[in-house]
């Protein structure tokens, strides 16, 4: 619970007035929070923890932590069950 | 591709070990702060690979392991109530309270939910508006403004019905606890690099100036680790005492200032317990009086519960760097990840569960005295 997790930002949306995105994760994708990293766009890669983006980072940076974070075990957070909100997604 | 990479990485590393011992004189204890950099360096025996006199110790930066017994009791008696939906991460689940773990109290009927991110909890809440949702916020800086955006959010858009259970931490008092404590051995720190890329390392360098104590901001992955060590025992040799930032790839002095800000909206600074430590002045964060309403220690009204850890457990000492878990009696034996008796034995992130996992139970002890100061 520690780490922080690298992916790639896929697409960015509006949740209940948060700016949201689509992010990569390896094979998974789930949403995280870009609040904290307003300057992020599409196609960039960032640092997520616990569901928000903490900070920008270049791809073989996230290449490299991403499959250590893999080998030690440490990706059991985004097999959390996904928890969906019916109405407020924008597209 | 990948191949090439280790291979490149395996001769990088064995520079920095061959810098490490022409550089190195005496010998010197390290600490690395945080439980992934602990979990790192044991599953690449990173601590192994150095020259014997530089010897790294293992720090309290494990949220899991240093929440209290108290709380985890206090969560116990929330999330049985019928009203509520109890959200946590994974791997608070484990964590045996007084009584069990909240397994336990979810197959015996209780609603308990994994969630991925506390925002999650807002989404329950608003498809409940019948349930009270209580999310368990534990953890150190990195986790904090992600817990506080979920408060802000729900003040914001009305969502009454959640409300989070606060034992979050703060790593910079736990430094000076340990360095304050008379049997302390440490003598130079791995700041923690998720930490720092939150909150930057201003506080960092107020420590280490106060101290006189060396911190190298550091990653997690093995050559962040060795360079990191490098860099604090280069500092130690030359009697230098400050912040280097070995991490700089993802970690500004100033740190991420939209979290800070959220950090200063929603919460204050408050003393905290550790498990295994006891109280740390002014180490952790409790929610802002104006956000009372999402506070569950304050909406449910749970008696204290009176705690004692097992008296075999050394935790305490190792999260101080003082014992390691080959000093404890228990290790492997009684204390198992599955039937953890103690606060390094229930998170991955842990000492003891690290160094289980690693099969260093079945290692002799290690022979040699370490060097008493
Ligand atoms: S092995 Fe278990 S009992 Fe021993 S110090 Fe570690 S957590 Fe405590």
């Amino acid at each position: 619970m520690c780490l922080a997790i690298p992916g790639k930002i896929l697409e960015i949306f509006d949740s209940a007035g948060l700016r949201m995105a689509r992010v990569e994760f390896g094979g998974i994708a789930r949403d995280a929070c870009l609040e904290l990293v307003p300057e992020a766009a599409v196609g960039d890669y960032i640092v997520v923890h616990v569901g928000f983006a903490i900070s920008k980072v270049n791809r073989e940076e996230a290449e490299r932590s991403y499959a250590l974070l893999d080998e030690m075990g440490q990706l059991d957070e985004l097999q959390a069950p996904l928890i969906e909100e019916e109405k407020t997604r924008k597209r | 591709m990948k191949y090439v990479d280790e291979y490149r990485n395996a001769e990088l590393a064995d520079k920095i070990i061959a810098e490490l011992r022409r550089v190195q004189t005496r010998p010197w204890v390290i600490m690395e702060v945080c439980g992934g950099q602990t979990h790192s360096i044991v599953k690449h025996g990173i601590d192994t690979m150095l020259p014997e006199t530089v010897e790294l110790v293992h720090g309290p930066g494990c949220p899991v392991c240093v929440t209290p017994l108290e709380i985890i009791d206090k969560a116990h008696a929330i999330a049985r109530r019928p009203e509520v939906i109890f959200c946590s991460f994974g791997d608070m689940l484990r964590v045996p309270g007084s009584e069990n773990d909240l397994f336990t109290i979810k197959s015996a009927g209780a609603d308990i939910r994994i969630v991925y991110s506390p925002l999650d909890c807002l989404k329950i809440a608003r498809a409940h508006p019948e349930k009270k949702v209580v999310f368990f916020a534990v953890g150190f800086e990195t986790t904090a403004p992600a817990n506080a955006m979920a408060v802000w959010q729900a003040h914001k858009k009305g969502v009454k019905n959640f409300s989070i259970l606060v034992s979050h931490v703060l790593v910079p008092p736990s430094i000076a606890a340990i360095l304050q404590s008379p049997q302390n051995r440490v003598q130079a720190f791995l700041g923690p690099g998720h930490v720092c890329a939150v909150v930057g390392y201003r506080e960092y360098e107020a420590l280490s100036a106060r101290y006189r104590v060396p911190i190298v901001v550091t990653g997690f992955e093995p050559l962040d680790i060795l360079e990191g060590t490098l860099m604090a025992v280069r500092q130690l040799e030359s009697a230098r005492a400050e912040v280097e930032n070995q991490y700089a790839r993802a970690v500004q002095r100033e740190g991420n200032l939209q979290a800070q800000n959220i950090l200063l909206e929603v919460f204050d600074i408050c003393d905290r317990q550790w498990r295994g430590i006891g109280s740390i002045p002014k180490s952790g964060y409790k929610l802002r009086y104006e956000f009372r309403d999402h506070d569950a220690a304050s909406i449910f009204e749970v008696q204290e519960i009176d705690t004692k850890e097992p008296a075999a457990c050394i935790s305490g000492q190792i999260l101080k760097g003082i014992k390691k878990p080959h000093d404890c009696n228990a290790f492997g034996t009684l204390c198992t990840p599955r039937h953890p008796l103690g606060a390094t034995m229930v998170s991955a992130e842990g000492a003891c569960a690290a160094y289980y996992a690693y099969g260093r139970h079945l290692e002799p002890r290690p022979a040699v005295e370490r060097n008493p100061e």
